[in-house]
């Protein structure tokens, strides 16, 4: 760790509270730090609050309270215009659930952030989905419609579209969750090759705990705390 | 912001729901029909039953009513004015039924800004004799040309032509019912009497009908040197002026000023008619009612088929937010969805009232009251075109918004944790 890696997300003094059905304080104090390029898991039982820290993390939920900066910048007080710029710009994402649009085509659902960042023209975004996809190996299936290709195939181009904006983070809600374990190794395979080729920074919910070991770093979590900063390992 | 990318989702949508868009559109499209087609109905059936009173009823008429005196000439004595005075079986005063003055009056009323047009006439009570027959009738002398360029009267006419009487003095137009009694026909001479004595042998140029058969049995028209020269009068001698004016709402105040200033009795359009107009208000009223009523419901389809696919959509809506599209792309995305559907619907609305009326328009309609009439009226004003497709884009917008603002709302962490 000689050289000092510039922070990507950092949070400090994070607190939720369920209120319904009863009060429940759900995160407690959560402060952690990533820096670029940074593999990184969250593990932690069901219940332990990581799915609900990734979705804050991921400025989609802003009932909380403590301090969230990402590139150091803070974000805690954004509106939520500016945070679905963020969202669009910054964060891509990939659900347990795949989660694509099923009446659009893959390249359709690859494309639908870019053209929504509006930065390029749609010639570039359509030449840049192509190449995410060649990258993932499934350039062959761009013009199908999306709830016609398999399980796999879909977290490949989720995992497309979360890259098309070339974004600071991408973050995965047990993103093999839902896979066999072909699929899954797929995927994981995928991410790493990501962070080592494109220096890109990962952050994965997951507890799958093959999954994680194959980590740089895992953040155990455990009854709405950090037990462990994965430092040591 | 790119609305194109907004606008290529909610075309997607639409296509990919092609049923459910259809029947929302098709709500619509029977909603602004509808509308269409009774508006365009109502209102040209209006505005033939108008036509048939307000095109030829004057705005106002001007006439001499023989009256008993309101002042009594005791009432004008110093002596009894302090003191009740009963004056018993008033009757009144012999005097003609013309009008005074009234070339100069004539003159006068041509010369205002309010009047777009007015015509003299000489009307007097007389008998029509034709072999051993003698009928109870009412000559109208008239100058025709102006009484068909003010008061359309050529519409009532269902044989000859009226320029014969312009160009035939001793022409005579008779009533469908006065024709038929004396077995007339065109060409056929018929003998006035008049009431003093007067006698003149005219000849049949034309045959009307006014669907009134009070009217049609006993009045007939013919020049008006003619009438005065049968009453034995110089032509001076006006009994009725009828005057068109350019706003008709103008006749009330009109009427009382010339009853005040040329001392003559003045009947405004309104007070004549006064059943006719509560009727075309009650049609107007019934005719917008309805087609609200209609629009407002298939707004009520297009909000319930909106409302339905928009929790279908939830998935889709997370995705987007959680993908960095705003609450305010997701609205715009079902707004625009919406008001495709809106304008889809109107459109084809609009076609198919239009063929319809169309349809209408080519309908048998014979009647007794309008000769000329043929068809069913139906007015093609392209306002009614303009309101219909304004409402259908107005309810369609509200129709949207609330499903619309439903789905901006909608908070992603929710659907997606919920999985």
């Amino acid at each position: 760790m000689s050289v000092i890696r510039p922070s990507v997300i950092r949070a400090e003094g994070i607190n939720k509270i369920f209120r319904e059905p009863v009060d429940f304080h759900v995160l407690k104090d959560i402060s952690f730090d990533i820096k670029m390029g940074e593999f990184v898991s969250i593990m932690g039982k069901s219940g332990c609050g990581k799915s609900t820290l990734l979705y804050i993390l991921s400025t989609m939920d802003t009932d909380y309270t403590g301090d969230l900066f990402l590139n150091d910048k803070m974000i805690t007080k954004d509106d939520p215009t500016q945070l679905a710029r963020i969202r669009n710009e910054q964060i891509g994402f990939v659900f347990q659930f795949h989660y694509l649009l099923p009446e659009f085509s893959v390249l359709e659902n690859v494309m639908l952030p870019a053209r929504k960042l509006a930065k390029k023209s749609f010639e570039e975004i359509e030449f840049d989905a192509y190449q995410v996809l060649e990258m993932l190996d499934i350039k062959h299936i761009a013009r199908k419609k999306s709830y016609r290709i398999s399980g796999g195939e879909k977290q490949r181009v989720a995992i497309a579209r979360a890259l098309i904006n070339q974004p600071s983070i991408i973050m995965g809600d047990e993103p093999t969750g839902n896979l066999d374990s072909k699929n899954s190794d797929n995927v994981l395979s995928i991410f790493k090759q990501l962070a080592a080729e494109k220096g890109l920074t990962l952050l994965v919910v997951t507890h799958d705990l093959d999954f994680a070991k194959r980590t740089d770093r895992i953040i155990t979590m455990g009854d709405g705390r950090v037990i462990d900063h994965g430092f040591n390992t | 912001m790119d609305f194109k990318v907004l606008f290529a989702i909610a075309k997607t949508h639409i296509f990919t729901r092609i049923k459910q868009s259809a029947i929302a559109a098709l709500g619509v499209t029977f909603g602004i029909a509808t509308f269409i087609i009774l508006v365009s109905f109502m209102t040209g059936l209006n505005g033939l039953l108008d036509g048939m009173i307000l095109n030829r009823t004057p705005h106002i008429h001007l006439y001499n009513e023989i009256v008993p005196s309101k002042k009594q000439p005791v009432n004008l004595w110093e002596k009894t004015s302090k003191q009740w005075s009963v004056v018993s079986s008033v009757k009144p005063k012999q005097k003609q039924s013309r009008i005074y003055n009234a070339l100069p009056l004539i003159e006068a009323l041509k010369k205002s800004d309010d009047v777009y047009g007015l015509t003299a006439q000489v009307s007097t009570q007389a008998f029509y004799t034709a072999g051993t027959i003698e009928l109870n009738g009412l000559i109208n002398g008239v100058n025709i040309m102006q009484e068909a360029k003010l008061f359309n009267i050529d519409d009532y006419i269902i044989e000859g032509e009226i320029k014969d009487l312009h160009q035939n003095d001793n022409g005579i137009i008779v009533g469908a019912g006065v024709a038929k009694k004396m077995s007339a026909k065109i060409g056929d001479r018929i003998q006035l009497v008049s009431a003093r004595g007067g006698q003149l042998s005219l000849k049949i140029v034309a045959i009307y009908q006014s669907g009134l058969a009070e009217i049609d049995n006993v009045q007939s028209y013919a020049n008006i040197k003619t009438v005065q020269q049968l009453m034995g009068e110089s032509s001076n001698y006006i009994t009725d002026i009828n005057i068109k004016l350019h706003d008709m709402d103008k006749a009330f105040p009109l009427a009382k000023a010339y009853e005040r200033i040329y001392n003559v009795t003045a009947v405004d359009i309104h007070t004549a008619n006064a059943q006719f107009d509560t009727g075309t208000t009650i049609r107007n009223i019934i005719t917008y009612a309805v087609s609200i009523t209609l629009l407002i419901v298939a707004g009520f389809g297009i909000y319930n088929i909106l409302n339905m696919f928009i929790y279908e959509k939830m998935n889709d809506i997370a995705i987007l937010k959680a993908t960095g599209f705003s609450g305010n792309d997701v609205m715009f995305i079902f707004i625009s969805q919406a008001l495709i559907l809106g304008l889809v619907g109107g459109v084809l609305g609009l076609l198919f009232g239009y063929s319809a009326s169309v349809l209408i328009d080519n309908i048998p309609f014979v009647t007794e009251a309008l000769p000329t009439v043929k068809t069913y009226p139906v007015n093609f004003d392209s306002s009614y075109y303009l309101i219909g497709m304004g409402f259908a884009i107005v309810s369609t917008f509200f129709a949207g918004y609330l499903p619309a603002k439903k789905a901006k709302s909608i908070d992603p962490v929710e659907i997606l944790r919920g999985q």
